[in-house]
């Protein structure tokens, strides 16, 4: 992982493989959301609403995914001062939190028609609603710590790493309270679906997955860019005000 | 008596605020970064 840490090296990488994920995980999405629409069947008991599955499990994976993402990357800043990490945790956030909005709204559409209301207040839609704001508020705590010129701010790295004890919480809340939410229908090397609906699902994930780091790795090349200019600059009015 | 539901309108709003949400995302993460090295090689240039 240190190989990254030289930000010529990341920047030589993130021009290939940036295009690379954005291609492939459009086409990928694009084949899989349109097969979930007009190829696959609908479901016995929920009829055509299944068909929100295809991007309601996506992007909840990808919500949680991201904050995983931003914990690492924590993690990776605290314990060797990557120079990327925080870089790193930063791209992730606006997307990770995208995604469990579209979660949390895509979730609403299918629970009024299949439990007849559009939100309830059981473990997993709030421990998903509290995923939201932890991603607001880590957005916050770092806007204010890129603002102020206290040097090396801990704050949203340690933020990071404690806001991902909400992970395991969403992942058992079907399981340790009661809940109109199903229980997980994939598990480690099994799965309780029919090949007709997980052959989709799976390419969906895989395509928005893609499509996540494509996003991610293009904020890390937006960022990266604009502090390398601001420290051009920087380094341009100082010699400016030294002669 | 049941409540009417068309399932298809649940379906298409869910696939409209989706793909539209990821394509704004694609579309922003693209020119913030175009921009942002656009930036960066004015400052090189000067």
């Amino acid at each position: 992982m240190h190989g990254f840490a030289n930000p010529a090296r990341f920047l030589r990488i993130a021009r290939w493989l940036m295009p690379l994920c954005m291609v492939t995980g459009i086409a990928v999405a694009t084949g899989a959301l349109g097969w979930g629409l007009f190829e696959a069947p609908a479901e016995r008991l929920q009829g055509e609403t299944v068909r929100i599955v295809y991007l309601h499990v996506p992007s909840a994976w990808l919500g949680m995914a991201g904050w995983m993402g931003i914990a690492a990357a924590s993690f990776a800043e605290l314990v060797w001062r990557h120079p990327l990490a925080g870089i790193a945790a930063r791209a992730c956030a606006v997307p990770g939190a995208l995604f469990t909005a579209v979660c949390l709204m895509t979730g609403s559409l299918w629970g009024r028609p299949a439990w007849g209301t559009w939100w309830v207040w059981d473990g997993r839609l709030t421990s998903m609603l509290v995923l939201l704001f932890l991603y607001f508020g880590w957005m916050a705590l770092s806007q204010a710590s890129e603002a102020s010129d206290v040097g090396h701010n801990k704050a949203p790295a340690i933020f990071g790493l404690v806001g991902a004890v909400n992970i395991p919480i969403i992942h058992y809340s079907v399981t340790w309270w009661n809940s109109l939410h199903q229980p997980p229908s994939i598990t480690m090397g099994n799965s309780a679906m029919s090949g007709d609906f997980l052959v989709p699902l799976l390419l969906a994930m895989l395509g928005f997955t893609l499509i996540f780091a494509g996003v991610v790795l293009a904020r890390m090349r937006a960022i990266l860019a604009d502090q390398q200019a601001e420290a051009r600059l920087r380094r341009k009015a100082l010699s400016e005000a030294e002669f | 008596m049941r409540e009417a539901i068309d399932p298809w309108t649940f379906v298409v709003a869910s696939y409209a605020i989706g793909v539209g949400a990821t394509a704004m995302m694609i579309a922003w993460s693209l020119l913030s970064m175009k921009r942002a090295e656009k930036r960066r090689d004015e400052a090189r240039k000067r």
